[in-house]
């Protein structure tokens, strides 16, 4: 069992690009450490699906060879990053871990693996994720289980349970995954790693295969709070190819760390629905003191937001799924299992492509959007969404930022929760307010609980409230780091 | 007060007035239009009619996975050109996600606008001065089309394969849904022809019905009058004006039939088949599709702003019932003339008009345009100072309306030319007030039955008269002149 602060040495994104820019460490001997690490141990973890070990090699020599020849290699140059296999990457099989998308190649990069690939980062592989991002644990998914790198009978989280592990376990330097519900920040939490859900519409879904449109948000992981800030830096960014971008610039975060939090007002919310393991919220009281002793003012707010944030979540996000998932009809692309006419092909095509929590969601979502239920149950969903959205806003008044847990427990051991869906719901209580108002979370690293592992303490803002967020998760880094 | 036998008569459709319809006819039109864009509606491949099959697609078009719309600009400003020609709203907007499985469908969902439409509330003159309301007129995206190979009837349902062409799909459309202000085939018909020629005005669509960019849906239903309106039924696959009439006209009678035979009609879709001139049931109500609408999450808000709205305004044309007042107004005539609504829809109504300008005689000038420039364009090959030379040549007596129509043929097969000698090669020449009271005597003389008649006071009988002089005379006589001469010799 590894601890992150050890792993980090010399494995940050700021560590690697300053080497290779400065020409002391060749992208490919980086390259070559990260592949190693994956040789021993992806066997037992299971990452990825689909290491892309020969293009990364191509490509990491082309940035020394940039560097040599002292053209500019860009701000990530050499970085091997590791993408949520639901990131689209020109002519390699983009699978959301399901069966339905079998053999489908996208012939475009998503503007995020645009933007990686034009600073210099080198892509290693596409990692694993519960199937369409559906999950809080990687274990729903066509291609198998991600083992948590800090203990292989557990969960790594998830959805994005794959780019987690793959950081955590040195796979790749930096991940990058998507944030519907949680699917970044408790993930990060349950693998000792920075995981960061941007504002939304900070960075661009163009090519993000759709879980639900108006959650989504990709976002990095990263062994620190500087990596994190320098992968943002690049990531976010007005794209006019995503309506819902919003046109901005990507913030300054890197110079904003060292700032300190001294004045600033960090919101502890007094009716957070309980269900949080003590070792859990002993590590938040533990960051809410760190901040306080840095010169930060603890305010007491109301959110009813984490109230009823769940079950709301639960309508509007398998509403959303259920159209954006249609598409999978097998008349395009990806897997069609032929029949007699064409409704039985589509029907024998989804039943054999999706798997049980895809179906379940869709069912859902369906249903909540059925004439004459609507009103009942999408419709109240979007009210409660608004209201949702006002709780923030309200508490924004009187506070810089918030803390709270980013998952109830620790990595819970794998099949705990399998069977049982509303515990596994329950992963994203504390994550899920944010997305469907709308604003960033981070998840930091912030000690271990009894059993030595990981624990993250999340950090929330209002919207395009990243610098804030990021000075926070910065002094709880050091905090932690001087401890 | 009705009795028994009254009740009766109602039953089976007759009116106890004769001048009071038994039923009325209800109707109202749905309209699709392609919009004349380069691009498509929510990405940059071509908008083009009659391109190999498959070729303007892209990954939005194909609803690839992570492909994301983007609003076309030109679409949505030519869809308010036409709202704005329409005197709708222009308004805050939406677009919603309509979900249904067709092959043809890429997204599985089409992206429409439902409650929250750009264009609101306008209305619509017929060139009779009727006032139909349109309820609304939003944007949606075109589905691709589909081809089904073997079976019957080019149906998905009993075919053996199917061929899909993405070209259509992701295409801008404008839906414009009249309210239920129509109430004869005549009407619909008017309707329709008036709103291609302001589609086509304002440079919105082509509006060609034959190769699917104008396409109708007719709402029909019958009454009492004065009753609520009845069930209606939606009427498809109306691929001409033509056909719009004749399918209307089928649909009332049938409806009619029903409740006379004691039935009721039944909410459904159905198909025109311009085969056998009926329509046929194509879905019931009860297997009408749940579309689940819902905000489409990948956009967002259209709220065109004031400047915007005022700038498209400013850049309309003349719309067509303005030019057509015009033209009526310096034809002496009305505004529905089938002249003048014939020569406004040909676009050569400005022609007619620079006759005028060149010294002819507008009216005179309206006519000849309107029998003789249907092989014409907006701008005819005929200088407009050449017929108004013709059309003074006829006002000073100097060829007749029939002669004139010879020497236009000729002018027109020229390209142009000088009229009064034309008329002089031909011979024509006015005849003499002393040959017409002489050619007036033998018409008389020869037709002393239609005389009798005229004489008597029936004015009917002139025709016959006018017709027998122009034929004495091969032509060469003035109607006109005829006729003051006829009447001048009845007593009074």
């Amino acid at each position: 069992m590894s601890e992150p602060r050890e792993l980090a040495a010399g494995r940050t994104v700021l560590d690697i690009v300053e080497g290779v820019r400065a020409g002391t460490r060749s992208a490919v001997s980086v390259l070559e450490e990260h592949l190693g690490r994956i040789d021993e141990r992806e066997g037992e973890i299971h990452a990825f699906n689909l290491v892309l070990a020969d293009e990364a090699r191509i490509r990491a020599a082309e940035i020394d060879a940039a560097v040599a020849a002292g053209d500019e290699p860009g701000p990530l140059a050499g970085v091997p990053v590791a993408l949520k296999d639901n990131m689209c990457t020109k002519g390699v099989p983009t699978t959301c871990s399901s069966r339905i998308l079998e053999g489908w190649r996208p012939p475009y990069d998503a503007t995020v693996v645009q933007r990686l690939r034009d600073a210099g980062a080198i892509v290693v592989g596409k990692t694993n994720l519960d199937e369409f991002a559906m999950g809080s644990s990687t274990e729903n998914s066509a291609f198998g289980v991600t083992r948590n790198p800090h203990d292989v009978t557990r969960v790594p989280g998830g959805s994005s349970g794959g780019s987690a592990a793959a950081v955590a376990a040195g796979f790749a330097a930096a991940g990058f995954g998507s944030d519907t519900g949680g699917s970044i920040r408790q993930p990060a939490a349950l693998c000792g790693v920075v995981g960061v859900k941007p504002t939304y519409g900070a960075v661009s879904r163009l090519g993000l295969i759709a879980f639900a449109s108006s959650l989504d948000q990709i976002g990095p992981f990263a062994h620190t709070v500087a990596d994190a800030a320098a992968l943002m830096e690049v990531i976010c960014g007005h794209d006019p190819g995503d309506s819902t971008s919003i046109p901005q610039p990507a913030p300054e975060l890197q110079s904003v760390l060292d700032t300190g939090v001294e004045g600033l007002r960090i919101g502890r919310v007094t009716d957070l629905p309980g269900g949080a393991d003590e070792e859990v919220t002993t590590r938040v009281e533990a960051a809410f003191a760190a901040l306080e002793s840095a010169g930060a003012k603890i305010v007491d707010v109301e959110v009813p937001a984490f109230t009823y944030g769940l079950t709301a979540y639960y309508l509007i996000a398998p509403a959303e799924a259920s159209s954006n998932l249609a598409r999978y009809d097998g008349v395009r692309y990806g897997l069609r299992v032929d029949a007699t006419d064409t409704n039985a092909m589509y029907a024998a095509t989804r039943s054999a492509g999706f798997g049980d929590e895809v179906k379940r969601r869709i069912m859902l979502g369906t249903y909540a959007l059925s004439a004459g239920y609507y009103d009942a149950y999408y419709g109240k969903a979007l009210k409660v969404r608004r209201l949702i959205s006002d709780d923030f806003a309200r508490a924004y008044e009187h506070v810089d930022g918030l803390l709270a847990p980013s998952s109830p427990t620790v990595a819970f051991p794998i099949g705990e929760r399998a069977d049982n869906p509303f515990a596994m719901y329950l992963c994203d209580t504390y994550t899920i307010p944010s997305n469907l108002s709308g604003h960033p979370g981070m998840s930091v690293p912030f000690g271990t609980g009894e059993g030595g592992l990981p624990i993250g303490v999340q950090v929330l803002a209002p919207a395009l409230g990243e610098p804030v967020m990021f000075r926070v998760a910065a002094e709880l880094e050091r905090a932690m780091e001087a401890s | 007060m009705s009795s028994a036998s009254d009740e009766a008569h109602a039953a089976r459709g007759e009116s106890a007035a004769d001048d009071e319809p038994a039923f009325e006819v209800v109707v109202g039109l749905e309209v699709h239009v392609e919009l004349a864009t380069a691009t498509k509606l929510f990405s940059a491949s071509p908008n083009r009619f009659g391109d190999e099959p498959n070729t303007n697609i892209d990954p939005v078009t194909l609803g690839l996975p992570g492909a994301l719309p983007v609003l076309n600009r030109q679409a949505v400003e030519l869809a308010m050109r036409l709202g704005l020609a329409l005197n709708c709203e222009i308004r805050p907007c939406a677009f919603h996600r309509k979900n249904y499985f067709y092959p043809d469908m890429p997204k599985a969902y089409q992206i429409s606008q439902y409650d929250e439409p750009l264009n609101v509330d306008g209305w619509l003159d017929l060139p009779s001065g009727h006032r139909v309301g349109i309820e609304r007129a939003h944007l949606e995206e075109d589905t691709g089309k589909s081809t089904h190979l073997g079976g019957t009837g080019g149906r998905i349902h009993g075919s053996e394969s199917s061929l899909i062409d993405f070209n259509r799909a992701g295409v801008p459309l404008v839906e414009i849904v009249s309210r239920p202000d129509l109430s004869t085939s005549e009407q619909a018909r008017q309707y329709v022809t008036e709103l291609r020629a302001i589609l086509v005005a304002v440079g919105a669509s082509d509006a060609k019905m034959e190769e699917g960019s104008m396409r109708v849906d007719a709402n029909v239903s019958v009454r009492r009058p004065g009753a609520e309106l009845g069930t209606r039924c939606e009427i498809k696959n109306l691929n001409s004006v033509r056909s719009v009439g004749r399918a209307i006209e089928y649909e009332a009678v049938r409806q009619i039939a029903l409740f006379e035979a004691g039935g009721a009609v039944r909410q459904e879709t159905r198909h025109w088949s311009e085969g056998d001139g009926k329509t046929h049931t194509l879905r019931t109500k009860e297997d009408a599709d749940d579309y689940r609408y819902f905000l489409e999450p990948d956009l967002v808000v259209l709220d065109p702003d004031e400047e915007w709205i005022e700038r498209v305004r400013a850049s309309l044309p003349v719309l067509p019932a303005a030019r057509r007042a015009a033209l009526a107004e310096a034809t002496d005539t009305t505004a529905d003339a089938e002249s003048v609504v014939v020569v406004t829809d040909r676009a050569q109504d400005a022609y007619v008009l620079a006759v005028g300008n060149a010294g002819g005689d507008v009216a005179r000038a309206l006519i000849h345009v309107k029998e003789a420039f249907a092989g014409e364009g907006e701008e005819p090959s005929l200088p407009a100072a050449d017929l108004a030379a013709l059309t003074r040549l006829e006002i000073d007596g100097a060829v007749t309306a029939t002669q004139a129509k010879q020497v236009l043929a000729e002018l027109l097969a020229n390209g142009g030319g000088d009229a009064g000698a034309i008329a002089r090669e031909k011979g024509f020449e006015a005849m003499d007030t002393s040959a017409l009271d002489t050619l007036v005597g033998q018409v008389i003389a020869d037709n002393a039955d239609s005389w009798a008649s005229f004489e008597g006071g029936n004015d009917k009988a002139m025709g016959a008269l006018v017709g027998a002089a122009m034929k004495a005379s091969r032509g060469k006589a003035d109607g006109k002149a005829v006729t003051a001469a006829l009447r001048a010799r009845r007593p009074s």
